[in-house]
């Protein structure tokens, strides 16, 4: 043993001559992917922040008891909460390898992400035909912006999974296309985390 | 009829947007054609488009993009000092009965441009492109872990800096300070294009710097040669480890407070406004949670330069390295706890405000460990007065000051006296000048050998020291001066005769930093035609201590034929001392990305959009809009991305390289 370290001391290795592994390991993609996903916590803990400071700005206007429907809002978070199993269970397909499942998967995923949004809308409109605007008072505004922003994303992760499904159909499952799911997966499980946020603090806090 | 289809296609854009009336912009307009007609008619006199296109616009070579980020940093320099001359000039002018040369609406451009153009597009840049330049190649690495985002960053940036320098020539550029205040910047109170040239440029540059951010971090984490832990790394790398890390967790709120003041300004929200429950402080809260911190994105990397420059030229190992990285470290959390210290006067409340003064004076506690680290770097080393070095000493003596009286200012009470006077704008130009801009010298003139393969002159590198340092103390001691004394900032024009005698110095002391800058101009030209002797043939020129001394000058696109084993903190130096020698044969195929187009073009799209949207022409936004879907896409459908550069390739290439 001590033998050994005298001779590693001796005669140091100061370049690789050997193989080498790929100059962009795949961990890098997912490591910098979930940096950006921080990064978005961060624009969305921005507008949390600015939620709360303006949470009773409601300058004589409407108030969440007076537009919250908690029935349809709960529907919307079974939505989303069963669409990040069936994410999960996308996943699973890929790891086993079996493409139809994964698309099947897929599809169901961007399809209640897509309800999911539908509903949403009618629920803004519903509130702008009542007169509970953006424009109206500061806590409208936060509370337009919070929701909405968290909707543009789940709206861009049905773009993706869209866009997913066509290089799936084009290329199977290429060593590419898997890095690109798992960070999809990443992204629609932190639009869940998101939504719980939004749930609890602007739904829940607003009408209990 | 014709009024409403003029409407639809240009916005508000009209005739009377060119301000053909004011003769400063109108020479300015003028001389900035003639240059641009030249640099284009030389490009295309010399062929050299494809050149650029393929060699340069398109390179995802972390090396190319972070020289072209240096060149953007030292373009707007010119900019935002001729900015800064300006205002000089009206305040040494502006007594009494005299109103000066400028009018109240271009001066408050004049001082919000200068401040923008500094901090976001001259430091911003100088430092990211440092880091761009020499972090790949200290830990090792063949590029950075994603190329493509790199360019797509750099391009970004640059979309940025040109809608800030069009304000100047379509429209008007932000009144409202370089951080775009609300209530100013609300549309009640500028219903101009101003805070939209302002949010439009900064939004797609943040967006640039964001992702640079990430891109480093990734790349520090992720691809350091083997043997290098996290404790081998070098002290600038650890630096650009903290400062980037910083920088993604600030830009979001910077980023998110833009968005909301857009959404103010284009829907009608009522985030920042005076009334239907807006709060102006909010956006205060906001962008000074990005603001604070971000000085220390700058000032980190800075402070690596230092520690590099001094054991360098001391020619010792850095005293108190571990203590060195966890100063940083401290200091990087420390930075995002002090924010509220910008406004103690918004009546937070003696507990808040305790809490922020005492968080602001423990920063100076690891900060002073660093200034002392240094000095015991230097205690009985052999140091070399290169022209690197003189810069560290002149930091030293500078930034010490400017530190003190930070502290100063962090003391509440005093802080309600000096608020908003001069004395926090000679605070602040103290370290930021002293601090950032010596330190970014220190870092060209220590790696531009490494970048061109030639020194850069030192009789016109003295002169360029010697007229920032002595030009720093000139014009900015007065401004201390008349600032204790109680002066405000911000201000055109004077009552009282007797501050004019130290604007006037202060007016002098600009006018030395210029022959400073354009010392520094001429050691550019100088140097290039002097280049055959100024030449480093050795890779290694300084004697420096890590690896990115261990490559050929300059280094071939792929850093290193074979990637080093690292075994101790200064892994170049230690190689040296032990007779380590890069095989001569036996190379293997190298994997590189290829180049792409998609960063700028994305980026001029962005451009596109953002001058849509500041002049209100909704289709052309919409257009570009959609077309930044399409491309950035349609980029995804492209799989083909890298390539081996050949063996055969490489021994050729190692074979022509310059190494003793």
């Amino acid at each position: 043993m001590s033998d050994r370290t005298l001779e590693a001391e001796e005669q140091p290795v100061f370049y690789q001559t050997g193989e080498e592994g790929p100059a962009h390991a795949g961990g890098g993609t997912l490591l910098g992917f979930w940096i950006y996903l921080m990064s978005d916590a961060l624009i969305f803990a921005s507008l949390f922040a600015t939620f709360g400071v303006l949470s009773s700005s409601f300058a004589g206007g409407p108030t969440p008891r007076d537009f919250v429907d908690l029935n349809l809002v709960a529907l919307n978070t079974a939505i989303l909460l069963v669409s990040a199993l069936t994410c999960g269970l996308a996943m699973i397909a890929m790891h086993q390898g079996r493409l139809a499942a994964l698309r099947s998967w897929l599809i169901v995923t961007a399809l209640l992400g897509a309800a999911f949004v539908a509903i949403e809308m009618h629920e803004f409109g519903n509130m702008i035909a009542e007169g509970a605007t953006p424009q109206r008072s500061g806590y409208l505004s936060a509370f337009f912006t919070l929701v909405g922003t968290h909707g543009l994303h789940v709206t861009l992760g049905v773009v993706w999974i869209a866009v997913m499904l066509v290089q799936l159909g084009q290329r199977g499952l290429h060593h590419d296309n898997r890095r690109r799911l798992l960070c999809l997966s990443m992204f629609w499980h932190f639009l869940d985390v998101i939504w719980i946020g939004v749930f609890t603090f602007v739904y829940l806090l607003g009408v209990l | 009829m014709t009024e409403s289809i003029t409407k639809a296609i240009f916005g508000r854009l009209s005739w009377e947007s060119f301000p053909v009336h004011e003769p400063i912009l109108l020479w300015t307009f003028i001389v900035v054609l003639l240059l641009g007609a030249g640099i284009v008619g030389a490009v295309s006199y010399f062929r050299l488009w494809g050149w650029l296109w393929r060699e340069w616009l398109t390179s995802v070579d972390h090396k190319k993009i972070g020289i072209m980020y240096m060149i953007l940093g030292i373009v707007m320099l010119l900019r935002g000092f001729a900015d800064a001359l300006m205002m000089r000039l009206q305040q040494a002018m502006a007594f009494g009965a005299s109103e000066g040369y400028l009018n109240a609406h271009h001066y408050d451009q004049i001082f919000t441009a200068h401040g923008t153009i500094m901090i976001f597009f001259v430091a911003i840049p100088l430092i990211v492109g440092i880091v761009n330049y020499v972090m790949p190649l200290q830990i090792g690495a063949r590029d950075v872990a994603f190329p493509f985002l790199n360019s797509l960053s750099l391009w970004l940036t640059v979309a940025g800096a040109l809608l800030v320098m069009i304000s100047l020539f379509v429209g008007e550029f932000s009144r409202a300070g370089w951080l775009n205040y609300v209530p100013v910047a609300n549309l009640a109170n500028s219903p101009d294009t101003g805070p939209d040239y302002y949010l439009w440029a900064l939004q797609i540059a943040g967006i640039g710097t964001t992702l640079s951010a990430i891109n480093m971090v990734t790349t520090i984490l992720k691809m350091r040669a083997p043997g290098m832990t996290l404790m081998k790394m070098p002290i600038f790398t650890w630096t650009a480890l903290c400062s980037n890390v910083l920088a993604i967790a600030i830009f979001p709120a910077l980023t998110g407070a833009f968005a909301m003041l857009m959404l103010d300004r284009y829907v009608g929200t009522n985030f920042f406004t005076n009334d239907f429950g807006g709060n102006p402080m909010m956006y205060w809260n906001l962008v000074w949670l990005w603001g604070h911190p971000e000085v220390y994105v700058l000032i980190l990397p800075v402070f690596g330069i230092y520690s590099e420059v001094t054991s360098t030229f001391c020619g010792k190992r850095l005293f108190g390295y571990s203590s060195m990285v966890y100063a940083s470290v401290v200091i990087t959390i420390l930075s995002y706890l002090v924010w509220l210290h910008h406004f103690f006067t918004m009546g937070a409340g003696a507990s808040v405000n305790s809490f922020f003064g005492i968080a602001t004076m423990v920063i100076s506690i690891p900060t002073g460990a660093k200034i002392f680290n240094w000095l015991f770097t230097m205690y009985r080393g052999q140091i070399r007065y290169e022209l690197p070095m003189m810069w560290v000493v002149a930091f030293m003596l500078t930034f010490v000051v400017g530190g003190m009286t930070g502290v100063l200012l962090a003391v509440p009470p005093a802080d309600f006296v000096l608020h908003n006077s001069l004395f926090l704008v000679a605070h602040f130009h103290n370290v930021i000048i002293g601090g950032v801009v010596f330190g970014l010298f220190a870092g060209m003139y220590y790696w531009f050998p490494k970048a061109f393969g030639f020194r850069l002159d030192p009789f016109w590198g003295k002169i360029s020291f010697w007229g920032w340092v002595a030009g720093y103390w000139v014009a900015w001691t007065p401004i201390y001066i008349v600032g204790l004394m109680g002066t405000t900032r911000r201000v055109r024009q004077f009552d009282d005769p007797s501050l004019q005698i130290w604007f006037i110095i202060a007016g002098i002391g600009a006018l030395i930093i210029l022959v400073g800058i354009l010392a520094f101009v001429i050691q550019i030209a100088v140097s290039i035609k002097n280049r055959k002797q100024l030449r480093d043939t050795t890779g290694d020129p300084w004697d420096g201590r890590t690896l990115e001394w261990s490559t050929p000058s300059p280094p071939p696109f792929y850093n290193f034929a074979f990637t080093p084993v690292v075994h101790d903190q200064d892994a170049w130096y230690d190689m040296k001392q032990r007779g380590a020698r890069q095989p001569e044969g036996g190379y293997r195929p190298i994997h590189m990305p290829r180049n792409t187009g998609a960063g700028i073009i994305l980026s001029g799209l962005a451009f596109i959009l953002g001058f849509a949207m500041i002049w209100y022409m909704w289709w052309l936004a919409a257009a570009a809009a959609i077309a930044i879907f399409a491309v950035a896409i349609g980029h995804t459908f492209n799989y083909n991305r890298d390539y081996f550069v050949p063996s055969e390739e490489v021994a050729r290439i190692e074979a022509a390289a310059a190494r003793p």
